[in-house]
């Protein structure tokens, strides 16, 4: 088990024809043979996608035909920011159940009309602004650099890509490995949050314990470990070790991220921490150190 | 992306707010020139930057007086007084810092009479991922404090995006500001106006405070201050025209140009990093060793070698940096790249101060081997615990 993918998910690229929808499909081939399995373009549907290891993929002129032909069941949108949302909004339509948006600086105001759309959907949505999600040896949707991954038993989620790679690259030196690593994205409408998530993982058999890093902004955090609080009163609980970038940000000002910002007395990394410790999270204050603690943790 | 006051209210009165007339000025001519179109008998004279509590400000110059950044004035001798007074100084509020700011532009506008102050803005619910309308009675105040101190003084309305505003949250609103008559059938239509100037416009962020209830019973817009969603300015050109470049940062203006995500802090640690995540942690751990970073500095995921370069040389502009810190985690990014870039800006800047590199992901033996072969000074780290005790121990000497 895992969560969200494995090796039965077949992926469509929409975007697949630019560089990096391109680059990344590659990619993801090369990664214990993730099923990608066509791509979408509005013009050149019926051609054909060449890969570097000489397959050839179908190219779809909208997502609905794509799904219908390959039974595609997860989609990921590489599109450019103006077209990103429209291209989440396509993928809504066709009922694809799981759509992954990689793309970074989709206007908010975007996102918040896919989120309304997405609510009454039958999709999840991970991103946008995200670095995708793995499932160790088994499928990979995004840009996360697979070599670094060891099939394992560390469920990690987090809002910031690199630090995603730290998390994945430390428990794999600590010889933990992972289920599966899900970024979801650092703008301030997004998807799917820290909880949705967390609920995945603790439902999940073979992950054993769990690394959540956030980031200053926004309460998804503090909301979080409410829920890690409600359901470890359940008996559902599973140890965690836990980060937060961004101690040292100014306030008021929007660190690289869209939603990483300190304002309105709101999103301070003290507050983040508090009650991450308070639900039982082992917060580290070093980033390097996610695998250390985690080793200590379940030693 | 901010804007100044009177361009916030053009925005708004272009779509139907109530706005007071007001000429922006840069020179006492053109102070001369509003004044004769401004018909008084008050005016108001208002300095213009980029930072909110101006009226509470405190100029540096003896010859801007003692009063604030905003001024009342009850003949045009008296406002041309306030111009010479202000145009040109240096104000500082409690959110410019203690250098303050200059004034290079002032707005004139007609004076109202204030009966009472309503504060009234808009954002991005991140909770909710709708527009949310915030409104409290407190106008005219921190409305972070009102927050802290007075919680059920504030009214909080998400709105959604598929009705937008109804008659129904425009007398949510009006309710909250114990508003009757007049003033609330200015309220449900303002309510709109500005929810569509919102989302029409992609505002981050839109504060209306004080709006105010004049004596007439009527509702006007006094203050207000916007910000735009930097990601969809692309699709708004005639907003794109109305930045300000002397209100920003030289370096963060050239870093821009690069589609690099820089801020100028105030340590002695440059760094350059790529992620927004990872350049904090990266902060973060310098300060964890007792030392400060310079800046924040996000290089993105796609960083070819020029970018690397123009990076480096926007971290060396500033003089408080006595060390740099490179942290690269290569997935898409190949750390052979990276490599060649910091080796390029090095020769190209003379560089004079420690660096320590640390590379981890795509293509990392290449990257290092080409480092530890350029023979140039630069101190590989192993990984980001290793790297944030070698800087901060060379930047001690």
């Amino acid at each position: 088990m895992s969560i969200l993918i494995d090796k039965n998910t077949k992926v469509l690229t929409q975007g697949m024809t630019g560089n990096t929808g391109s680059f990344h499909t590659n990619q993801a081939l090369a990664y214990f043979g993730t099923q990608m399995v066509g791509g979408t373009h509005p013009k050149r549907g019926g051609e054909m996608w060449k890969a570097d290891n000489g397959r050839e993929l179908p190219i779809f002129a909208t997502v609905a035909e794509g799904k219908a032909k390959t039974g595609a069941t997860a989609s990921v949108v590489y599109v450019p920011p103006a077209g990103a949302a429209a291209a989440i909004e396509e993928a809504i339509d066709a009922e694809i159940p799981l759509i992954v948006c990689i793309t970074e600086g989709v206007p908010v105001l975007d996102m918040v009309r896919v989120k309304a759309k997405l609510v009454k959907s039958k999709s999840r949505l991970i991103g946008p602004n995200c670095p995708g999600l793995i499932t160790a040896n088994e499928c990979k949707i995004g840009i996360m650099p697979g070599s670094i991954f060891k099939k394992g038993s560390v469920g990690i989620v987090s809002r910031s890509g690199t630090l995603t790679y730290e998390a994945v690259f430390q428990t794999t030196q600590a010889g933990l490995g992972q289920t599966t690593a899900v970024g979801i994205g650092g703008d301030p409408v997004k998807g799917t949050e820290f909880i949705d998530v967390l609920e995945m993982f603790l439902a999940d058999e073979e992950t054993k314990s769990i690394i959540m890093i956030g980031e200053i902004g926004g309460s998804a955090e503090e909301d979080a470990a409410q829920f890690l609080k409600d359901e470890a009163k359940k008996g559902r609980k599973k140890p965690m070790v836990g980060f937060i970038a961004g101690r040292t940000a100014p306030k008021g000002r929007t660190m690289g991220h869209a939603g990483a910002i300190v304002s309105g007395g709101k999103g301070g990394a003290e507050d983040k921490i508090e009650a991450m410790q308070s639900a039982g999270i082992s917060v580290s204050p070093s980033p390097a150190r996610l695998g250390a603690t985690m080793s200590e943790l379940v030693a | 992306m901010n804007i100044h006051e009177h361009q916030a209210k053009a925005v708004l009165k272009s779509f139907g707010a109530p706005v007071a007339d007001g000429v922006a000025v840069f020179s006492l001519a053109d102070a001369e020139a509003a004044l004769n179109k401004l018909p008084g008998p008050l005016w108001v004279v208002k300095s213009q930057i980029h930072a909110g509590g101006r009226g509470k400000g405190r100029f540096i110059e003896a010859e801007a007086g003692p009063k604030g950044g905003v001024r009342l004035a009850f003949s045009k001798e008296q406002a041309l007084e306030h111009v010479k007074a202000m145009l040109g100084r240096t104000l500082v509020t409690n959110q410019t810092g203690e250098h303050g700011k200059q004034v290079n532009r002032l707005y004139i506008e007609d004076g109202a009479d204030i009966e009472r102050e309503l504060y009234l803005s808009l954002l991005v619910d991140r909770a909710t991922s709708k527009v949310a309308f915030i409104a409290s009675t407190e106008g005219g105040m921190d409305i972070e404090e009102v927050a802290h101190a007075t919680p059920e003084k504030i009214l909080t309305l998400q709105i959604d995006p598929e009705t937008g505003v109804t008659d129904a949250d425009g007398g949510r609103v009006a309710d909250a500001l114990k508003l009757a008559g007049d003033a609330r059938a200015d309220m449900v239509a303002l309510a709109k106006t500005l929810y569509r100037a919102f989302t029409e416009k992609d505002m981050a962020m839109l504060e209306i405070n004080p709006l105010i209830v004049m004596k007439n019973g009527r509702l006007r817009v006094l203050d207000a201050k916007v910000s735009f969603d930097g990601n969809a300015l692309f699709r708004h050109p005639d907003i794109q025209a109305l930045r300000d470049t002397t209100e920003e940062d030289e370096k963060e203006i050239e870093a821009k140009k690069w589609d690099l995500a820089y801020i100028a802090l105030n340590g002695t640690i440059g760094c350059m990093v790529n992620g927004a995540g990872l350049a904090m942690a990266t902060m973060d751990i310098i300060k964890l060793y007792g030392e400060e970073p310079a800046n924040f500095c996000d290089v993105g995921g796609g960083a070819g070698k020029e970018k690397v370069a123009a990076a480096f040389k926007i971290i060396m502009k500033d003089p408080n940096v006595k060390g740099i810190l490179v942290n690269i985690f290569g997935g898409i990014m190949k750390c052979d790249v990276i490599a060649e870039g910091v080796i390029a800006a090095v020769k190209e800047t003379n560089l004079a101060v420690p660096l320590v590199v640390r590379l981890e992901g795509t293509n990392v033996d290449l990257g290092k081997k080409i480092i530890a072969e350029s023979g140039l000074n630069v101190i590989p780290a192993d990984d980001l615990d290793d790297a944030a005790q070698k800087i901060v121990k060379a930047v001690r000497g």
